[in-house]
């Protein structure tokens, strides 16, 4: 079925050839796409629970390989037996392992995250959702900042980079996104703090925000951070951008299009980015598996309090909880992205849809 | 001009190679070059440059042209054994799961994809939290992390060399499996394994960098380019130089491992963007 649909298509133009429904012709086939499509949903969403779980394994052994040691990194060297035998207590390490991953685990699936070992220290209980809600609602802010700017900027540089292969344009975007893709997001930060705030001194060099307020009533300490998270993942997504529509333009669907006489303008936006669009949808969701590593980078960089910053700063004491919680948060949304970005594709690309390898 | 060689004809690979030449020179010989001592202060801190101290001080007051000159090979060094390490690893998972008719195959694969789905930095962080920060902890998490993607591209390219007739040939001759891999097969991808090499290294770089940038890597008072960055930040309207230094030959190092890395792709036929991104 796929080889005949690509024949046909320039002279089902309306259509193109990856629209969901393109009319009533083939009515019977879409229905019985559709209860696949449900099947291959359901799927996907059980894979990546599964994955899930084994991730979550993966961070408690990881966090955990030592686990003696945990009580005793937080309280630090000069700490007496008693008390490490008290917060080894507390944080639970008298138990077995597989006793407190289930522990751990059931608490996180019920919005339970745990009480974080920085409280203990202190002599109170601190529950790291508590601590961190503020933090989530930063990095939120900032993460879906950077992806709204991101996406649109990304196709448009691509575009304009594979129309004209070859070209000045081409030349000058292609190895601009080669140099910054290679640059790691603390340098593109720090060179944008000296020019923009130690020779221009027009934003700020870190970006408080004070608790109980929103990071957009300020918005100027937004600038810096978001502009390098953009340099880091705009070049990666601008040049799978390129390659799929250099790919897309020269195949034979797009020269029939140009045959038939249709403006440039839809041969690309109608064939030619459509087609590029579903690599290119896999690719956005991949640049937030790398916005999330920029993010955590960044926020300790401009020290932005959001829950990168706040999982650096758990690192550093060796707050095995919170590190477990805010590890699993963030590869919870990760995989998360992931599934809806195939969904997107399969919806996308019927083609996929046929069977599986 | 030698095959291998071949990907220096171009521009970028040109300047790629004279780039990464220098700065390995640097971080071979700089340290021997270095004309105070790493530990010690040469004067107040973030002092502008001067005659005594090229590029000023540290936060410290330490001279920032001696730990600039020391700071190269921690990165280098630590980036390149990663890589090794991810390779060795890399291409015995990838030989085992490609030439496996079995359940090798999936249940190596589907480690894989765990393993992908952590954010890199992400999975880093946690084996620090577990592990303490160390050398040998930076490397074998870099060197984890890159495992399964090469590990991947290994699988494929195997999965298709290995139908191949002088494969089959071999595997009707009767001769053991190991040696199918090693004489038949391992040959046949090394344009695979030069297309995807370089930018294996350029995000071990990265990685390294990124890690020793958060202090969870290497410790003060060790001499470490994205540790330099780190420290000397606060003082930016007194010193730049403390920051642009390190940051500026970080900044050339990933770009040239990335341009090298790039020609050397384009030479071998395969486009390193159909190989894989950043990861």
């Amino acid at each position: 079925m796929t080889p005949r649909r690509r024949t046909l298509l320039p002279r089902s133009a309306a259509g193109g050839p990856a629209p969901p429904a393109s009319g009533g012709t083939t009515r019977s086939a879409a229905g019985r796409r559709r209860t696949s499509l449900a099947r291959l949903a359901l799927r996907r969403v059980l894979a990546g629970l599964a994955t899930l779980l084994a991730v979550s394994v993966l961070v408690f052994v990881g966090t955990e390989v030592l686990p003696g040691d945990a009580a005793s990194a937080v309280l630090g060297r000069t700490a007496q037996p008693a008390q490490l035998e008290r917060m080894r207590e507390l944080m639970g390490l008298d138990r077995s392992v597989p006793e407190r991953y289930l522990d751990w685990l059931g608490g996180v699936l019920t919005g339970d995250l745990g009480n974080s070992a920085a409280g203990y220290a202190q002599g109170t209980e601190i529950s790291i959702w508590d601590d961190i809600r503020g933090n989530v609602a930063n990095t939120l802010t900032l993460a879906v900042l950077v992806v709204v700017l991101m996406i649109p900027l990304a196709l448009l540089l691509g575009v304009l980079a594979a129309t004209r292969v070859g070209g000045t344009r081409d030349h000058a975007i292609s190895l601009g996104s080669l140099a910054v893709v290679s640059l790691p997001e603390f340098i593109i930060g720090s060179l944008l703090v000296v020019v923009f705030f130690s020779w221009l001194d027009v934003f700020p060099p870190v970006s408080l925000v004070p608790p109980g307020t929103s990071p957009l009533e300020r918005p100027e300490i937004l600038v810096l951070p978001t502009l390098t998270l953009l340099g880091a993942t705009l070049a990666g997504s601008t040049r799978m951008v390129r390659a799929g529509m250099v790919e897309a333009l020269r195949s034979d669907f797009v020269q029939m299009a140009r045959l038939n006489g249709l403006p440039e303008r839809r041969v690309v936006l109608r064939y030619g980015l459509r087609n590029a669009l579903a690599p290119a949808v896999q690719v956005f969701a991949q640049n937030v598996q790398y916005l999330i590593g920029g993010i955590i980078v960044v926020e300790y960089l401009f020290s932005y309090p959001g829950i990168g910053k706040e999982l650096v700063d758990a690192v550093a004491i060796r707050d095995v909880r919170a590190v477990q919680s805010i590890a699993f948060l963030i590869a919870a949304v990760s995989i998360g992205v992931n599934i809806v970005a195939d969904l997107f594709v399969l919806v996308l690309v019927p083609k996929l849809r046929t069977g599986r390898a | 001009m030698p095959e291998a060689l071949r990907f220096t004809r171009t521009g970028a690979g040109a300047v790629g190679v004279a780039i990464l030449v220098l700065l390995v020179a640097l971080a071979v010989f700089g340290p021997f070059l270095a004309p105070h001592p790493l530990d010690r202060p040469v004067g107040i801190p973030y002092e502008g440059p001067s005659a005594d101290a090229p590029l000023g001080t540290d936060f410290l007051g330490r001279d920032v042209l001696s730990r600039t000159l020391w700071g190269g090979r921690s990165v280098i060094a630590l980036a390149g054994i990663a890589v090794l390490v991810a390779y060795a690893g890399g291409l015995a998972v990838g030989l085992a799961a490609g030439y496996s008719r079995g359940l090798l195959d999936p249940i190596l694969m589907r480690a894989a994809d765990v393993l992908l789905s952590l954010p890199a930095l992400l999975f880093l962080l946690v084996l620090v939290t577990g592990l303490g920060s160390s050398r040998v902890v930076l490397v074998l998490g870099v060197a984890l992390i890159q495992l399964p993607l090469i590990a991947r591209i290994i699988r494929s390219a195997t999965q298709a060399q290995s139908v191949r007739g002088f494969v089959e040939a071999a595997a009707a001759r009767g001769e053991r499996t190991s040696a199918i891999l090693a004489r038949e097969l391992l040959p046949n991808i090394v344009p695979t394994i030069a297309a995807d090499i370089g930018l294996r290294l350029t995000y071990a770089i990265i990685l390294v960098a990124s890690v020793n940038f958060l202090g969870l890597g290497l410790q003060p008072p060790d001499a470490d380019w994205g540790l330099m960055v780190s420290e000397n930040r606060s003082g930016l309207n007194l010193n730049p130089l403390a920051v642009l230094a390190p940051a500026t030959l970080i900044a050339l190092l990933t770009i040239a491992v990335n341009l090298v890395g790039d020609a050397v792709a384009r030479a071998q036929g395969v486009s390193a963007t159909a190989v894989g991104a950043r990861a």
